[in-house]
């Protein structure tokens, strides 16, 4: 566990990228097989199941501290973190551990199972050998939520560079269904067997934000428009008679998305297709409609019906158990639209449409439609470039609508945690209603630290009452919110909800009277709802 | 029932009996300052009155004030009121204030920490009846490593950082926090400071504080000749564009509120050392138990919390709104 926390608390404390891969690549280089193992099982998603649940975990921790639950609980805001703040509160060790990473989560994983009281003296034990450090890695451990800001892209860089492998190959090999207990690291990394796991997906390509005008692309004719869809992003393999579909955080759906059982009836094996998993009745509906599907882990009949799911393909990654990324988009899309051509018209699987377009204008104009069919936007994509993996600039873009916007009073503030911890982040919005200022929205991004700091000093200066953690403050500030989209929603008070809201200016030179009137949130829903 | 030794008003905690304020905010006629943070120490009084060793800090900080040096331990009567300053080991001349009015005592903490940093006059507990407490800390989270500790986190930094060819640049608050860490420093190379550390070194050496040899960083000095420096400065210079002119830095800061990841990243820094000149947790409990006091004021924190957790140990708590500490994590508050 030493040597794991140095390594956590050197990328931790560096935030350039190439002293994180340094000592990453460091790590993989003198680490123990075992350890490398889990290490690059938890940076690339595959954590340990949590040996206990937080309540028990905080129950723990606060009588190890000798502190009331509320202490503990009052803490936990400040600090941001679970596992962090249990760390911070519990008296110091009384011996020293030189156990390796991969042993403890050998016992963490022993643990499930057992009777609470030994999983909690087991847990009290571990933390009287270990330091604050090494106590916090290892309660994120515990409580099965490991994450922290490293990529798999950078991790899987360090690993490239500590084994002389080539990055994209070993992608391919850190990709699908294995976990620490069905592989080794000789098996996963060392051998030479890419196409060993037949559920294996490919990395993902994802674009990026259009950063100027489109016309500053070049030639229309270069480009393919297609909608940006508001779903999730999805893989569907169809290898070895067995289907399987995965989200873009890797995370397998297969079970959760009956419709595509019937995806190996009518289309051949050996194909994987990259698309957008939308909940879709002759045409896309709303996001929330999704929603459901993506949570519940059970599907009910009358889920099934009321949101039915199709996947709206646009890239053909395989064919044939060909690997065809290295083709221009344009041949995988030709391979693309003949594969789906004798689809029967009720296919879960539909061709996302390409939009064709003369000129830039003209596009434009296109765009400015996407709401209207339920999309964020267009992306854009470069006729003749191949599959690429991860986040590379240049042939993909995403060209999303302006979002849209009211002018809202803030009206309740409440402290952020983690990054923010001390500082007033999260806020609560409202717009006119005649007289009254009725809340309609919550909003915690879109501005600086410096602004953050300023609305902090304002807030504690300007508090009217406080509920716990929440004060009302003086309805004195108006902010732009932005937001993707609009929605009916009997829940709130105000009657609609927002999608994405965030601050996009603070408008100081707005005064509280101007602000948006609940009307004008209730046309923007007769538009876009 | 008499009238309480002191009140609480929109300008500051009021002595009626002695007609004077305690680290008042706003304009008053008499003030008695615990410690020459800008928090505590606020221009335009009548008069003031603070230790010896706070006053030459505060006099170049306020620049032209009528004031009065007091020894610590030493009574002075004002009015009703008898009025002692007893150090608080904040920083140098720190002091807790101690005001006896028909018997009946209470205490001011000011700012204050409880261990013994080796530099500053050590804090000592003071009796009473009354006692308003800081507790910029006061959450369970907050506990302290050694002071020797966190020197040789530092001191090993700094040889990295010469090792690697790098300049170390450390952010302290530069009264208090910049000279205890000068105190700690091993010198490995020379020490350069930023004008506003500098200044309060000048004047804190003047009135015979130990501090090793440092060099004020003009315009004119050549940095690159500086092999293998540590550069003092407060953290807003750090990110500034006189910080630019030191090639390949590795930053740092020293407070307390390192102790918490989130607030150590967005700092961005490359290092964090949990370093502070207040009481942590156990300090506090440890000071507030010590004064033997049955009524707590809490004040220049998480006030709310604190109090609530004083109440459940059985003191008369209370939360006091006061001015200090405004914003949590400027620089004076760490
Ligand atoms: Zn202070
Ligand atoms: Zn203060």
């Amino acid at each position: 566990m030493k040597r794991f926390t140095r390594l956590f608390t050197t990328l931790d404390q560096t935030t350039k990228t190439t002293l994180k891969t340094k000592a990453l690549a460091e790590y993989f280089i003198t680490a123990p097989d075992e350890d490398k193992l889990w290490c690059i099982a938890l940076f690339s998603g595959r954590r340990p199941k949590r040996a206990i649940n937080a309540t028990e975990l905080r129950n723990l921790a606060a009588e190890q501290a000798r502190i009331p639950l509320w202490l503990f609980e009052e803490s936990y805001p400040i600090v941001g973190d679970l596992a962090e703040t249990i760390s911070l509160v519990l008296p110091p060790p009384t011996r020293d551990s030189d156990l390796p990473l991969s042993r403890w989560i050998e016992q963490l994983r022993a643990m499930t199972g057992l009777p609470l009281d030994e999983r909690k003296a087991q847990i009290l034990d571990a933390w009287d050998q270990l330091d604050t450090a090494e106590r916090f890695v290892f309660t994120k451990l515990v409580t099965g939520g490991f994450r922290i800001g490293i990529s798999r892209k950078l991790m899987t860089r360090a690993l490239a560079q500590a084994t002389d492998q080539d990055e994209a190959a070993l992608a391919l090999k850190l990709m699908g269904n294995w976990t620490p207990e069905t592989t080794s690291y000789h098996d996963l990394i060392e051998k030479d067997d890419p196409r060993a796991d037949g559920s294996r997906p490919y990395p993902f390509y994802l674009a990026y934000q259009l950063e100027s005008e489109a016309k500053n692309l070049g030639p229309p004719a270069d480009w393919q428009a297609e909608w940006k869809w508001d779903g999730i992003r999805g893989q569907l393999i169809l290898r070895d008679g067995e289907h399987h579909l995965w989200s873009r955080g890797e995370e397998l759906l297969t079970d959760r998305f009956p419709e595509f059982e019937r995806a190996p009836d009518f289309l051949p094996d050996g194909t994987v297709f990259d698309g957008e998993l939308l909940a879709w009745d002759d045409g896309p509906l709303p996001f929330a409609t999704l929603q459901p599907r993506i949570t519940r882990k059970t599907v009910s009949k009358k889920l099934l019906r009321d949101a039915p799911v199709s996947l709206l393909a646009y890239d053909l990654l395989e064919i044939g158990g060909d690997d065809i990324r290295h083709l221009p988009l344009k041949e995988r899309r030709q391979c693309l639209e003949t594969m789906l051509e004798n689809a029967p018209p009720d296919s879960p699987v539909r061709l996302s449409p390409k939009l064709d377009f003369e000129s830039w204008d003209a596009l434009a104009d296109t765009r400015a439609t996407a709401r209207t069919h339920r999309a964020e936007g267009l992306m854009l994509k470069r006729c003749d470039a191949p599959y690429l993996a991860g986040r590379k600039k240049g042939d993909w873009w995403k060209w999303k609508l302006d979002p849209l916007t009211v002018d809202a009073v803030m009206i309740y503030a409440q402290q952020g945690h983690g990054r923010r911890a001390n500082l007033f982040t999260d806020f609560t919005f409202a717009v006119w209603n005649g007289n009254e200022l009725t809340p309609f929205t919550k909003a915690y991004s879109g501005l600086s630290d410096s602004e953050f700091e300023e609305i902090t000093r304002w807030v504690r200066r300007n508090t009217l009452q406080r509920f716990g953690p929440v004060r009302q403050v003086k309805p004195e500030h108006v902010f732009e919110i932005a937001f993707e989209g609009i929605q009916e929603s009997p829940r709130h008070k105000s009657g609609i909800a927002l999608r994405f809201p965030r601050m996009s200016r603070w408008r100081r030179d707005k005064p509280v009277n101007e602000a948006n009137s609940l009307n004008d949130l209730k046309s923007l829903l007769k538009l876009y709802g | 029932m008499t009238d309480p030794v002191l009140t609480f008003t929109d300008r500051g905690i009021y002595c009626p009996a002695g007609d004077f304020y305690i680290d008042p905010w706003r304009p008053v006629d008499r003030a008695l300052i615990t410690h020459g943070h800008a928090d505590h120490a606020r221009p335009g009084h009548g008069r003031y009155l603070a230790t010896h060793a706070a006053l030459p800090v505060m006099r170049h900080r306020l620049g032209d004030i009528t004031a009065e040096g007091i020894a610590y331990g030493e009574t002075r009567q004002i009015g009703g009121a008898n009025v002692s300053f007893h150090p608080a080991g904040h920083l140098p001349g720190s002091a807790q204030i101690r005001i006896e009015v028909d018997g009946y005592v209470w205490v001011a903490s000011g700012d204050y920490k409880t261990t013994d940093d080796g530099f500053c006059e050590p804090y000592e507990p003071v009796r009473c009846h009354s006692f308003i407490t800081e507790c910029t800390f006061g959450l369970p989270v907050f506990t302290w490593e050694p002071q020797a500790k966190v020197a040789e986190e530092i001191n090993a930094w700094w040889q990295t950082c010469v090792a690697e060819g790098k300049t170390a640049l450390l952010g302290a608050y530069s009264l208090g926090k910049a000279q205890r860490l000068l105190s700690l420093l091993d010198p490995i190379g020379p020490i350069l400071t930023h004008g506003a550390v500098e200044a309060t070194n000048e004047i804190l050496r003047t009135q015979g504080y130990a501090l090793p040899e440092t060099i004020h960083v003009t315009p004119d000095l050549d940095v690159k000749a500086q092999k293998g420096a540590l550069v003092l400065a407060p953290p807003s210079a750090l990110g500034s564009q006189w910080a630019r002119r030191f090639r390949n830095p590795s930053t740092s800061f020293a407070s307390g509120w390192m102790r918490i990841r989130g607030i150590r990243r967005r700092r961005g820094m490359d290092r964090g050392f949990v370093l502070s000149d207040h009481a942590d947790w156990p300090g506090l409990q440890e000071a507030i138990k010590a004064t033997g006091a049955e009524t707590v004021y809490a004040t220049h924190g998480y006030t709310e919390i604190f109090s609530k957790w004083l109440k459940e140990e059985g003191y008369d708590a209370h939360v006091l709104q006061t001015e200090f500490g405004d914003d949590g994590q400027s620089e004076e508050a760490v």
